[in-house]
């Protein structure tokens, strides 16, 4: 595929296709790349927008994956401000909200994910936000600040991030949650005990099991949250973070496999051979848990853009991986490893009253993930642990004494 | 802005002038660079931005923090002179810099 003239076009500008772009140029594809981006800027690390960027640790230029001279630099023709509407697979062409239309001969489509609205009554007042975006970000940097209060919707972790980052920025958060614990898709309940404390140490209020039913405004402005008990949390701004949703629309329409995304197998290509996706709008197959989902994370952004540049350049795919990602919050580091399918047993090393332990998942004497709060050791042998699939002492695994190279031995 | 160099596993150099305040990674990163990989963006999570600094830099690169010392401690291939490039600040201070990096980053 990869011969001189082989055009490949990226529809999405996010880390997934940014990434993509760029690999494509170091691994010596020679052709045409056309990379398209609804965003106005060229593609950007997401994860400091809810940390780093928003306590102003971090600036635009550091953001930013590449210089904005790189794409022109490398013959990538960056069309920011472009949305694709349709893809044609007779003449392997996609139309471009500009009017234009653009041949390919590989199509990647890395269109990410939108955050989920709430469809309810308010939701059109100002100061309802989300955290997406640069922009969203940057309206939110703006709504931060001493005397100011954010009504946070949503206790998983882009909410706790952003409740850290508005503490950080001496702004009062409150986190509303419909679950009766935090992060309760995505972590057991010792590691949603330990950040409840620890926010609340750092003067986050928490509405746990409680159902938003709208906004209250004035002056088309938000300031208040509708709980269903009757209650109304006072803010002058709200952040909606509950989840995200695949922007897998273009390959509905365009007849490809899409399930809870758009189904690719692990050279991220699609049920057409032409046309590739990568990063959170994929449905993609994990061999470790021989099992197919969706992701949302850089860590898996960064594989499939490998896994398709691989496959479109000709070279070898990458060696299978084990997923991961990172949060940060105040002084804590969590890092994750895996995920916790077909777990039987949750065993806790170290003490979470020392701001330092690990959460392990097992299946047998298997690790399957791993929750590691400033603990690098615990995640990186507990990585490697579920990479090579070895049987684990537990007894070991569960005395912080016993170091974890000696576990993983 | 220091001048610094990249040696790729494989001996290719790569002379970047980088701006002060970025770090080694980005300066790297951003030039797409081969061979550093920096998944995780700079937040010391991954340790797939290692680098051996060459010897006369090492007192000058700054100290490693628990955390920086705590993921090397589990990277492939480390020496003395390992260091997570994301945990490096770029100064004048470090012009003429070398470093090389190891076979693979994971």
């Amino acid at each position: 595929m990869s011969s001189p003239d082989a055009h490949v076009v990226i529809v999405g500008a996010g880390h997934a296709g940014g990434t993509l772009a760029a690999l494509l140029r170091q691994y010596g594809h020679p052709g045409k790349i056309t990379l398209v981006g609804t965003e106005p800027i060229p593609p950007y690390q997401r994860p400091p927008l809810s940390k780093a960027w928003l306590k102003g640790e971090a600036d635009a230029d550091s953001l930013a994956l590449k210089p904005l001279e790189f794409y022109g630099d490398n013959g990538i023709d960056f069309r920011p401000s472009v949305t694709a509407t349709a893809i044609n697979r007779g003449d392997r062409t996609v139309a471009l909200s500009d009017g234009s239309s653009v041949a390919y001969d590989a199509l990647v489509l890395a269109t990410g994910a939108r955050a989920i609205k709430l469809p309810l009554e308010g939701a059109d007042l100002k100061g309802l936000l989300e955290l997406r975006t640069a922009a969203d970000a940057e309206a939110l940097k703006a709504a931060l600040g001493p005397g100011k209060t954010i009504a946070i919707v949503g206790g998983g972790y882009i909410g706790l991030e952003a409740a850290a980052s508005s503490r950080a920025l001496g702004a009062d958060a409150v986190v509303i949650e419909r679950e009766p614990r935090l992060l309760a898709r995505v972590a057991c309940e010792t590691l949603s005990t330990f950040f409840q404390d620890y926010h609340e140490k750092h003067g986050v209020r928490f509405e746990l099991g409680a159902t938003v039913n709208g906004f209250e405004g004035r002056d088309g402005h938000v300031t208040g949250v509708k709980l269903a008990d009757g209650r109304t949390i006072a803010c002058d701004y709200a952040l909606i973070g509950v989840g995200a949703h695949p922007n897998d629309e273009l390959a509905r329409e365009a007849g490809l496999d899409v399930a809870r995304g758009v189904v690719v197998d692990l050279e991220a290509r699609t049920s057409d051979p032409a046309i590739f996706a990568i990063g959170d709008v994929a449905h993609r197959p994990m061999p470790i848990y021989d099992r197919m989902f969706r992701m949302e994370s850089v860590p898996n952004a960064l594989e499939q853009a490998k896994q398709a540049a691989c496959a479109i350049t000709g070279r070898p795919a990458p060696a299978g991986e084990v997923p991961w990602q990172w949060s940060d919050q105040y002084d804590l580091k969590l890092q994750i490893a895996g995920y916790a399918f077909d777990v039987d047993q949750i065993l806790l090393r170290g003490d979470p009253a020392s701001g330092k332990f690990a959460i392990f998942h097992l299946a047998g004497d298997k690790v399957q993930s791993v929750e590691a709060i400033n603990s690098p050791p615990e995640f990186m042998m507990g990585r490697m642990l579920i990479g090579n699939r070895k049987s684990v002492n537990i007894d070991k695994l569960a005395d912080p004494t016993v170091s974890m190279k000696e576990v993983a031995a | 802005m220091a001048k610094i160099t990249y040696i790729e596993h494989d001996g290719a150099e790569h002379v970047i002038d980088v701006k002060n305040g970025l770090t080694v990674m980005e300066g790297a990163v951003k030039n797409n660079v081969p061979g550093i990989d920096a998944d995780c963006g700079g937040a010391c999570a991954c340790a797939t931005c290692h680098v051996y600094v060459d010897a006369a830099w090492e007192g000058k690169t700054g100290e490693k923090s628990a955390m920086e010392e705590s993921m090397l401690d589990f990277a492939e291939n480390v020496e003395p002179n390992s260091r997570l490039s994301c945990q490096i600040k770029v100064s004048d201070a470090l012009d003429g810099l070398v470093v090389r990096m190891p076979e693979s980053q994971h």
